[in-house]
């Protein structure tokens, strides 16, 4: 039997009817047409399928998108909404070639932003260990931790 | 590869998950974060007809600590909560440690510490510490509410004392003795990041300079969790100095009963234990010292 759920994805509303067996990466990607959010490995070891749910990173395919009712989903799509400009994080990722094949890089964007909103100033162990859920098999990680330490300083302090 | 399929049921209540879990029957399945349960569907080594999901029923994710009333983790609590709580991590040091320990961020934000005990996993990172604790469950069944010890409920891999329709719906850790300090360590063939190979969490309470009580278990090195009675009854009544601590962890690798597979060895994971014994053991007596 499907379910009729309501998804909130990046802000915008998606009421659909989904099998229960369907992941939440599965819906993102193939109903609603946001592939930004990648598929790996399915276990939960890679983390190229994390994205937000209220604002903490899980993985999307470890995720039944039924579970998703009216729960806030957050995109590497919902990280630039207008498409003009590039979220700091974003910015900081190409300007510090943190990205390669960029298979990762939504994911380990995701998880930075995670990381940032609860700590803005971490430290690299901290970085290190945030984006520990996230394998990149091309850049080494060094970019990638550099590129987080850079976009919290881009990132203004909410007020 | 997608997940076969089954039906979902989101119950708001445990007496309703009970119920279902008795209508369903035989292929029902309980899920809380479903971070072992829907690996194990994508792997083929799961078939469940229904999954029966617990995330819905209110009230089951609160945390509740003191140091007058013990700490109490209901079933949908997360891994990143419990790792996270600032009473856990002031008075049950070794619980929040083993639970930060556990898997990494994004399985944190979505596994519950309930899910870890049920699962069974002899390597289950967050056992060894509540059972040296004296750890309790809170059990709903269709005959109504059981407490039991966590000691004794694991039967084997993946096996425990649970019928099927029966659901946890917390995990009671008593107040900590006085001068009493716990530590939980943990080796995997990678880093922290990677499945525990050997782990080991222990409790130590003192009496003037002498050790008053131990409990010393034993996680990835047996069919279960092991408790170590040997290495326990080498400390207590003892001074615990470090001579001593490194024998009683020679003892606990003595009564373990590992194998070898693809994370270690039998005789790595022998060494290892001892000093990882030894280690955690100095960490709980430090932390009983501060507490003087
Ligand atoms: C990438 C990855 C890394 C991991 N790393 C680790 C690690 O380092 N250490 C470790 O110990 N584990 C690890 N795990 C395993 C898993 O994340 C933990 O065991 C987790 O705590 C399971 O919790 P859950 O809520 O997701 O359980 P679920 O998958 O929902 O359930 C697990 C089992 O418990 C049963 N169950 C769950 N809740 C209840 C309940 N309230 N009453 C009765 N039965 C119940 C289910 O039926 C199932 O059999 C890892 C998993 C992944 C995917
Ligand atoms: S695809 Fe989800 S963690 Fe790899
Ligand atoms: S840039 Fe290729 S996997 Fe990270």
């Amino acid at each position: 039997m499907k379910h009729e759920i309501t998804l909130h994805v990046n802000g915008d509303e998606y009421p659909i009817a989904v099998d229960p067996w369907r992941t939440l990466n599965e819906v993102l990607r193939e109903d609603l047409n946001l592939t930004g959010t990648k598929f790996g490995c399915g276990s939960g070891d890679c983390g190229a399928c994390t994205v937000l749910v209220e604002g903490r990173s899980v993985n999307s395919c470890l995720t039944l998108a039924v579970e998703m009712d009216g729960r806030e989903i957050t995109t590497v799509e919902g990280l630039a909404p207008s498409g003009e400009r590039l979220h700091p994080i974003q910015e900081a990722f190409v300007e510090r070639g943190a990205i390669q094949c960029g298979f990762c890089t939504p994911g380990m964007e995701l998880s930075a932003l995670h990381l940032l909103e609860k700590n803005p100033k971490p430290t690299e162990a901290e970085i290190r260990s945030a984006i520990s859920g996230n394998l990149c098999r091309c850049t080494g990680y060094n970019k990638i931790v550099e590129a987080v330490a850079d976009a919290a300083g881009r990132m203004k302090p909410k007020k | 590869m997608t997940l076969s399929k089954f039906d979902y049921y989101g119950p708001k209540t445990v007496a309703e998950a009970v119920g279902l879990l008795g209508e369903i029957g035989e292929g029902a399945k309980v899920m809380a974060g479903g971070t072992d349960v829907l690996v194990r569907i994508r792997h083929r080594m799961l078939k469940p007809r229904a999954v029966v999901g617990l995330k819905r029923i209110e009230g089951l994710n609160g945390i509740s600590c003191g140091p007058k009333r013990g700490l109490s983790v209901g079933a949908t609590a997360l891994l990143a909560d419990v790792a996270a709580h600032r009473g856990i991590r002031r008075l049950y040091p070794g619980i929040a440690e083993a639970a930060l320990g556990t898997a990494n961020v994004q399985v944190r934000n979505m596994a519950t510490l309930a899910g870890n005990l049920c699962n069974a996993s002899p390597a289950a990172d967050n056992a060894p510490t509540l059972l040296a604790l004296n750890a309790e469950l809170t059990i709903q069944g269709p005959g109504g509410e059981r407490k039991r010890p966590l000691e004794g409920f694991f039967k084997g891999p993946g096996v425990t004392d649970l019928a099927p329709e029966e659901v946890v719906t917390a995990i009671f850790v008593p107040p900590p003795a006085e001068r009493s300090g716990t530590a939980y360590l943990h080796l995997s063939a990678r880093g922290k990041h990677d499945c525990t190979a050997v782990g080991v969490g222990v409790m130590l309470a003192m009496a003037g300079r002498k050790c008053r009580d131990a409990r010393i278990f034993i996680s990835a090195c047996g069919p279960t969790p092991l408790r170590a009675p040997q290495a326990e009854q080498m400390l207590i009544g003892q001074v615990p100095t470090d001579k001593r601590m490194a024998e009683a962890g020679v003892r606990a690798s003595g009564e373990a009963l590992p194998i070898c597979d693809i994370r270690a060895s039998a005789d790595y994971r022998c060494r290892v234990l001892g000093v990882l014994t030894r280690r955690a053991l100095q960490a709980a007596r430090d932390r009983a010292a501060k507490k003087g």
